[in-house]
């Protein structure tokens, strides 16, 4: 191969046809409520662990919308709750960190 | 794809344009990039249609390659367009045709500058008369000089020995035409067929036999973009914008390209080969890549000159197999003589890209 | 005898107004330049919040204005003021005497093809809202894949466009692109359908109520990002790209079909009309009621009343409600005189 100097960059595009929904296709089984989600971002302004670890409920919903590997964020959650008590949806994030949590130790495998 | 929603689009976006007398302003750069095209433009308009097109040696560049790389202020771009209308009209010609799409982007931009701000053209031709004692007028008409290829498509489509018609299925050739951004993106009425549907190519690859390619990337930029490519370290940028087009066109197995603008040709042909190295990847048919023509250079080949007089051998992208398909007759031998007849030495082969 | 009043356009507003004339006594000449009433709506499937089928909306009008003097394929060639009467002279060579004119000529739809970047009347599969509405209401469309697999909404067509020259809000498009999403969504449960939008102005009774079933009960994807082009694949399906603005990044999908959801704009046709009468326009090209707060339905000109989208973007509704208001004007006009 040539060295010129430069190579090709990759691109950021996020392509919808290509990404892989297995990860929230079953945390819509297990928490139905994810789906009315409308990125207000309350739960993430609330959030414990947010300022200090990029930790954000919404960025993980987003995320697993759009196929991104999430787990990092999930470690940093405290499970402390205060986001369910401020989503105007009433969705139970607590819940849903968890369900997701149980998705990611069974490696995919939705047997509990 | 519905065609009659294209022409209705065509139809908005006509402009009239006067068949003939224009004084020609060449590009700065074309004459490296694509050695014979603007003498063919000339050679074809001149000799072959008999149209009064002054080629005149005192204009320079139009300034428009260092305004865009920020290399000079708008007001020394403006002054050198400014000489550029002067020497017009010294030479007693009202129409420009312009060979180059930034230059015409950077008329039309000046133009219309002046147009919002008088005052600014004032100023402008104070300072042209300062640097070198020049008037000027505004020219009646701008245009590219692919638009006067347009214009007389049919002409040269009568007079043709060559169509774009592969001779062995006697199907069209897929062509892909792609525009400069600075032909329409800027001024959408300034150009034919507008800035989403541009017809100025289209409808010579129409008039000539081919079928135009219509894929999801063809208004993307070829990633030229003077000061991204300028700058050695955002050329991963511009060969990527480039690989997304020809990603997006693969699928339809295009025959060649089409192109009018400077910068475009000349990268659309020689990031194939910088792609084939990176990734090993060609797009043309048994390891050739896709050629890439100046509308010029396909004019000359449909009249029936030479490929090697038209300066194709100087492509990075093989050109022999879209000859061989129109079924143009050239001498292999002769693809590095110089014009007397000189070997004008050969290019090392590529790793991947199949070349002649 | 009772003053005559005439009314300009069949759609809803026309008709309600005419049947309120009708209630009140007077004698309403009600004007259409189409061959049918019920303008836009008749056009229409059903309509939001209880989905009521517009067909059940219109043809109840009819029944309720079969009295009324209706002109159709008539449009109005000029109007002169008098006195303190006025002269309309219609196209069909009537000239007609009144004492109160009320202008219900509505909007009309942005013309999708204006928006170039979205391939409207260019590429096979991409239809506006009323395609789709007519559609849904039985006629054939060879736009409309038999099953397709994926859909997308491009709200805001020709709406919050300087550029298309249209500034505002065309207000019942979210709504009806959720609509339409969800009844998408019935029709193919399979498939997978998103809305790209750049706010959601879900601000009417039970709309809010669309969208959370069109997210929990029917999957409906909602990005937010204005689509910046469409291209065709080669396969004829549609390249959509938008930037996923909450998520920072360029997006791109693949879908069978596109509709765009034309938004609502004042007729051209109408401002000519109007210009014959010097009647003002609003800032927003739409005409200028007496004020916008308490005299929407009387315009500057002493016995010119308004009715519906020709002072703005209105739901039906709205739109209906307004011309009962515009009657009662009318009537304590016509009574004061």
């Amino acid at each position: 191969m040539m060295d010129f100097g430069f190579v090709l960059s990759k691109s950021s595009t996020v392509d919808l046809n290509k990404v892989d929904l297995s990860m929230y296709r079953q945390l819509e089984k297990l928490s139905p409520d994810v789906r009315t989600c409308m990125a207000c971002g309350s739960c993430s302004a609330t959030c414990t662990a947010a300022p200090y670890s990029g930790m954000s409920v919404r960025k993980v919903i987003l995320g697993l919308q759009r196929g991104n590997d999430v787990s990092a964020m999930l470690s940093n959650c405290m499970l402390c709750g205060k986001c369910t008590m401020v989503c105007p949806r009433g969705i139970n994030t607590r819940n849903l960190i968890l369900n997701l949590c149980r998705i990611h130790e069974t490696g995919g495998r939705n047997d509990r | 794809m519905i065609y009659q929603g294209k022409q209705k689009i065509w139809s908005d976006y006509q402009k009239d344009i006067p068949d003939d007398h224009w004084f020609y302003a060449r590009s700065c750069i074309r004459q490296n990039f694509f050695p014979a095209s603007e003498k063919y433009f000339l050679e074809i308009t001149k000799g072959l249609l008999g149209k009064d097109i002054c080629d005149n040696e005192h204009h320079t560049t139009c300034g428009g390659i260092a305004y865009h790389s920020d290399t000079i202020p708008q007001e020394t771009a403006m002054t050198i367009v400014a000489r550029q209308f002067a020497i017009m009209t010294e030479c007693g010609y009202e129409n420009l045709v312009v060979s180059c799409i930034t230059s015409f982007g950077n008329y039309n931009e000046t133009i219309e500058t002046w147009r919002e701000f008088p005052e600014l053209e004032a100023k402008i031709r104070e300072n042209l008369w300062k640097a070198c004692r020049r008037e000027f007028k505004i020219p009646k008409y701008v245009a590219h000089a692919s638009d006067l290829i347009y214009k007389f498509r049919n002409e040269i489509a009568a007079k043709a020995v060559n169509r774009l018609v592969d001779r062995n299925t006697g199907e069209p050739l897929r062509v892909v035409e792609h525009i400069g951004c600075h032909y329409s993106k800027m001024f959408p009425h300034k150009g034919f067929g507008g800035a989403e549907y541009p017809c100025v190519l289209s409808g010579m690859v129409e008039s000539w036999g081919g079928r135009v390619i219509d894929y999801p990337e063809r208004r993307h930029c070829c990633g030229y973009g003077f000061r991204q490519y300028h700058v050695k370290a955002n050329r991963g940028y511009c060969v990527s914008n480039t690989y997304k087009k020809f990603e997006s066109m693969e699928p339809f197995h295009p025959d060649m390209i089409i192109t009018n603008c400077p910068g475009c040709p000349y990268f659309l042909d020689r990031w194939q080969y910088v792609i084939s190295e990176q990734t090993g990847k060609t797009y043309g048919q048994n390891g050739y890549g896709i050629p890439v023509l100046t509308y010029e250079e396909l004019a000359g080949l449909m009249l029936g000159y030479d490929p090697w007089d038209l300066g194709l051998q100087t492509h990075q992208v093989a050109v022999e197999p879209l000859l061989d398909k129109i079924g143009v007759k050239y001498d292999p031998a002769a693809k590095y003589l110089g014009v007397n007849k000189e070997d004008i030495m050969r290019p090392e082969l590529p790793q991947f890209l199949k070349c002649h | 005898m009772r003053p005559n009043v005439v009314i300009i356009g069949g759609g809803i507003a026309g008709m309600e107004a005419a049947k309120q004339l009708l209630y009140l006594g007077y004698s309403p000449i009600l004007i259409e330049k189409t061959a049918r009433l019920g303008g836009h709506v008749a056009d229409w499937y059903r309509l939001f919040p209880d989905m009521t089928p517009a067909s059940e909306v219109i043809e109840n009008l009819k029944k309720d204005i079969q009295n009324a003097n209706v002109f159709l394929e008539t449009g109005v060639q000029f109007i002169n003021r008098l006195r303190d009467t006025y002269n309309v002279m219609l196209t069909n060579g009537v000239s007609i005497n009144c004492h109160a004119i009320l202008f219900a000529t509505g909007y009309d739809l942005f013309d999708a093809r204006k928006k170039e970047e979205y391939g409207y009347g260019v590429y096979n599969h991409v239809v506006t809202n009323r395609d789709l509405e007519l559609w849904f209401g039985g006629n054939k469309d060879v736009r409309i894949p038999e099953r397709p697999k994926s859909v997308g909404f491009v709200h805001c067509v020709g709406s919050r466009d300087m550029k298309a020259g249209n500034m505002q809000c065309s207000k019942v498009c979210c709504m009806t692109a959720i609509k339409q999403a969800i009844e998408i969504k019935e029709k193919f449960p399979e498939s997978e359908v998103y809305c790209f939008y750049m706010d959601l102005r879900l601000f009417g009774k039970k709309y809010e109520d669309f969208y959370i079933s069109a997210q929990r009960d029917h999957g409906v994807h909602f990005i937010r990002g204005r689509v910046s082009e469409v291209g065709e694949n080669i396969d004829g399906t549609l390249q959509v790209k938008a930037e996923d603005t909450l998520n920072g990044k360029p997006l791109k999908v693949s879908l069978d079909m596109l509709v765009l959801m034309a938004g609502m704009l004042c007729g051209e046709k109408t401002r000519e009309l109007a210009d014959g009468v010097r009647m003002d326009v609003d800032t927003d090209g739409f005409f200028k009621s007496r004020d916008n707060i308490y005299n929407v339905t009387e315009s500057s000109r002493n016995g010119i009343f308004f009715a519906g989208a020709c002072t703005g973007t209105k739901t039906v509704p709205e739109t209906v409600s307004e011309a009962r208001a515009a009657v009662l004007s009318i009537h304590n006009y016509l009574q004061q005189k």
